[in-house]
């Protein structure tokens, strides 16, 4: 029963009281190295759930658990290193190198130098990038695809057992996504991390998710199998949402 | 011109102290400018409130300031002290807000989300991203502040201010000279000399 990785029970939050984009009695067990994908329309909720889990969002109500841990006891500075964090803006720092943005957490978690400079190229290797080129790299010099893939990089640098992903690929073109979506597939599944990705693209939680959690004004509407929820929609918003293109 | 020419050794020593003194007023209005311009940073309403007030001081005529503070504060460097580290407030406090407002929101996201702390998203993201900005507040508030020490001359602060009032007093246009040309180019040399600092710090 307390396998699971991430656990919502009874969980709600609002921003600032805005019930718009707030989130309504989640309860969601998500299993170690599952990955899931949150769909749903803007203001569904998805980003707020997300954002719960590293407590960047306030929950009213309800727990939250990470590895069986209640986040509510642990120091949120100290939680997020813990967990992987990618965003669609990507927030790559403008005034440091490829090399120093990805080293972030683990000079944060304190390791030696030497130990990081390994893992800065080892994460390179990870995202195709070659570490000789990019290293020292600044941020404007790198094209939206790349920039991302540094995103992705910075987000595994301390090897984080859970990964929380807010539409990572919204910014890039269809090629460049697809790429990444293969690649970050591949990646999480080797290291067996746990992740919640936001996606408002159907397909893409279709090709990414082991379950795709549906949420309409902050409750969870189905969380299934990609295949379940086209081939056993449990409601017209469901099956609408997943047949538009 | 031949006041300058004559005794260049007494200019040099004058234009040091008036140079101390705004540099020791500049680094003391700095280090109440910067925890203040962040303090303010996430507090919009109140940010205005003492934006205003400082604005409202700013605009204070410096004579008449001076005037005061030796009141309170009696003759020599302490007046004109207060009233350079008073006078730089409202440009840097101003320009600390517009940097640090400046940075981008998805990297201030990201590394709340990366686990940085407040004090390490200061110290590592939102300073380093803000600092030709703040720089810039520096160069300005220097600039004025090297005019304004001038008055430091008359209340016997010393200074390069001493030798325009003293001419002044003397009736020897000469003097009077001397020490404006001396202010100006120091003022020119600091605004130079920063302005190059700001343009290095941009390049990245």
């Amino acid at each position: 029963m307390s396998g699971a990785s991430i656990r919502f029970a009874g969980v709600s939050a609002h921003y600032n009281g805005a019930a718009a984009s707030g989130i309504d009695d989640v309860d969601l067990d998500v299993q170690p190295g599952e990955f899931i994908a949150l769909v749903g329309p803007s203001g569904s909720g998805k980003s707020t759930l997300l954002r719960t889990v590293n407590r960047m969002v306030r929950i009213d109500r309800g727990r939250i658990e990470l590895d069986g841990v209640d986040t509510a006891t642990l120091d949120p500075v100290i939680m997020r290193r813990g967990i992987g964090y990618a965003i669609q803006a990507v927030g790559l720092f403008a005034h440091m190198d490829v090399a120093q943005n990805i080293a972030i957490v683990p000079s944060l978690l304190g390791w030696d130098r030497a130990r990081i400079n390994a893992r800065v190229d080892e994460m390179l290797e990870l995202v195709r990038l070659d570490p000789d080129r990019y290293r020292h790299r600044h941020p404007s010099e790198l094209s939206g695809g790349e920039a991302q893939r540094i995103g992705v990089a910075r987000a595994l640098a301390a090897q984080p057992r859970t990964l929380l992903m807010d539409e990572p690929f919204g910014a890039l073109d269809a090629i460049v996504r697809r790429t990444l979506q293969r690649e970050l597939h591949e990646i999480v599944q080797r290291l067996g991390t746990t992740t919640l990705f936001v996606t408002h693209d159907v397909k893409e939680a279709q090709r990414l998710a082991d379950r795709i959690v549906v949420l309409r004004a902050g409750r969870i509407e189905q969380a299934a199998t990609p295949a379940d929820v086209l081939a056993r929609p449990q409601s017209d918003f469901v099956r609408e949402l997943f047949s538009d293109e | 011109m031949s006041y300058l020419l004559a005794h260049p050794a007494h200019v040099i020593v004058l234009a040091a102290a008036h140079l101390a003194l705004v540099a020791v007023a500049l680094a003391c209005a700095f280090a109440i400018a910067l925890p203040t311009g962040l303090a303010l940073a996430r507090r919009e309403g109140l940010s205005r409130v003492v934006l205003a007030l400082l604005g409202a001081l700013y605009t204070i005529p410096s004579l008449a300031l001076l005037a005061l503070l030796v009141e309170a504060l009696g003759l020599g460097p302490v007046p004109i002290f207060v009233a350079l580290v008073a006078y730089a407030q409202f440009v840097l406090v101003r320009n600390v807000l517009a940097g640090v407002r400046g940075v981008d929101p998805a990297q201030r996201d990201a590394a709340i989300g990366m686990g940085m702390s407040a004090a390490q998203r200061i110290v590592r993201v939102e300073l380093p991203q803000a600092f030709p900005v703040i720089l810039g507040g520096v160069r300005v508030a220097a600039v004025t502040m090297i005019a304004l020490a001038t008055l430091g001359g008359y209340v016997g602060a010393g200074g390069l201010g001493s030798l325009i009032f003293m001419g002044f007093t003397l009736h020897h246009n000469d003097e009077i000279l001397a020490g404006s040309i001396a202010v100006c180019t120091l003022a020119i040399a600091v605004d130079a000399s920063l302005r190059l600092l700001e343009r290095l710090s941009r390049a990245h």
